[in-house]
């Protein structure tokens, strides 16, 4: 069973259709215990740092994170998922994250004023090292993104994938044992995110 | 920038139903729009389109409705169209989860808007459709039109695609009224003048009936490939059309 972490951060539905389309079990919820007891843990979420870190703290559910990755439970995080994993965070005027990922998160800041931010389309990912999740899935294959904010693990082994805009070559993908994160949306990229959602539901959570 | 081509299946809605209903998949309900968005999804669509062609109040709570129901379900980005008169009923369906609005007579009648709607949302939120028909005596031999494709404008169609880019949105939907629904081949000189004229992504939309027409669009400078009835009557499979294209050397997910 996968268990997809509600902490009140956005829409989930899309995220569980994406694995019942895949024949895959699972459960959208706020249980430590059921989290716990999950084969796999996606950690999804749009919205705002600070008030993630608020939610999942009243929900207490930082600790639970923590476990499952301790345990080498097979984790993925999804856009903010995947931002607030990281030590600290831009937004909101800086916000201490999970802690579970070295590294920051910072706003694009672009000089030219026609560039848009949020980012938000399709854009390519170059492949950085080889990865379970990335079987199936060629170099500079597309995805959606959804952000205004990006990763900036602090070791580059934990760059998997590369992705430029607004100036910035971000990490769109970091890995680190049996966590991998995601700036982008798989279950919105259509039959390569399906791919990579699929590579996540068989992976044990080795490299 | 996008290089790979995208395929997007058109969802043509009335009172919160789909016209056309989905006949490639085997689905209970085919003028249900949140049924035919998943078939969708699962046959391996890029991206969606839903066009709602009631423009009444009544109509418009029931699209954003239907734009929530839809984006619980959809695995991709989804444009939403049909009544975009001003940055409040865009703002109410992309609050409702849609990615991106289209605008097409509120646009025309009020360029401003355009303006206004790519400042609040930002340029990948908006996308300009024209509905347009040969007229020789304009230089292009291109004409919009407005008001679901009864009203003429008068104006040459490029010359309104160059405008509406000049405001630097996402994408320029041009649909050719001869080719809707005629199956006949997308209108390829009007692909290509608009490709040729303006700097946003250019949508191919109207006349799809074979394998070789998204070819020929992409040929004529399209990135994104929008149909309705070959898809919704089975006629074209998207992973068939993917296959199609790949062989011919285009770039698809």
């Amino acid at each position: 069973m996968v268990a997809i972490i509600d902490y009140r951060a956005g829409n989930l539905t899309s995220v569980r259709l994406a694995l019942e389309h895949l024949g895959v079990a699972c459960a959208i919820t706020q249980d430590p215990a059921r989290i716990l007891a999950a084969e796999r843990v996606i950690f999804p979420g749009d919205g705002a740092a600070a008030e993630a870190m608020r939610n999942l703290r009243e929900l207490a559910l930082l600790d639970t994170l923590r476990t499952a990755v301790d345990r080498s439970t097979p984790f993925l995080g999804i856009c903010l998922g995947t931002q607030v994993i990281f030590d600290y965070s831009e937004e909101d005027g800086g916000t201490p994250c999970a802690g579970l990922m070295p590294g920051t998160v910072r706003r694009f800041q672009p000089a030219d004023p026609l560039c848009k931010i949020p980012q938000m389309g399709w854009n390519t990912m170059a492949l950085k090292r080889p990865h379970p999740l990335f079987e199936g899935i060629e170099d500079e294959s597309e995805f959606y993104f959804i952000h205004s904010y990006y990763p900036a693990p602090a070791d580059p082994a934990h760059v998997m994938g590369e992705t430029e805009y607004a100036e910035a070559r971000f990490a769109s993908a970091v890995g680190r044992g049996s966590l991998f994160a995601t700036q982008f949306h798989p279950e919105r990229s259509g039959r390569i995110g399906l791919r990579l959602l699929r590579n996540f539901t068989r992976w044990d959570g080795t490299c | 920038m996008s290089r790979t081509v995208k395929i997007m299946p058109c969802l043509d809605m009335q009172k919160g139903r789909v016209v056309k209903g989905v006949h490639f998949v085997d689905i209970r309900d085919a003028g249900d729009p949140v049924a035919c968005a998943r078939a969708y999804c699962e046959a391996g669509a890029d991206e969606l389109a839903l066009l709602d062609i009631t423009a009444t109040v009544e109509g418009r709570r029931t699209l954003v409705d239907v734009v929530k129901r839809v984006a619980e379900v959809t695995t991709v980005p989804f444009t939403v169209g049909g009544g975009i008169s001003d940055v409040a009923s865009a703002r109410a369906v992309l609050d409702a989860g849609a990615d991106k609005v289209s605008t097409s007579s509120a646009a025309f009648r009020k360029p401003q808007l355009i303006a206004d709607l790519v400042k609040e949302f930002g340029f990948d939120r908006v996308t300009v459709a024209i509905d347009v028909d040969v007229n020789r005596s304009l230089p292009s031999g291109y004409e919009v039109y407005i008001d679901g494709g009864r009203t003429p404008t008068g104006v040459d169609a490029i010359e309104w695609a160059k405008r509406a880019d000049g405001y630097g949105v996402g994408c320029i939907l041009p649909t050719s009224k001869a080719g809707d629904g005629a199956k006949t081949g997308y209108d390829l000189p009007l692909i290509q003048g608009i490709a040729q004229a303006v700097s946003a992504p250019v949508v191919a939309s109207g006349g799809a009936g074979t394998l070789e027409h998204f070819r020929e669009a992409v040929d004529a400078g399209a990135t994104i490939l929008l149909a309705a009835s070959v898809f919704h009557f089975g006629m074209i499979r998207i992973p068939e059309l993917k296959d199609y294209l790949r062989t011919r050397g285009v770039s698809v997910a």
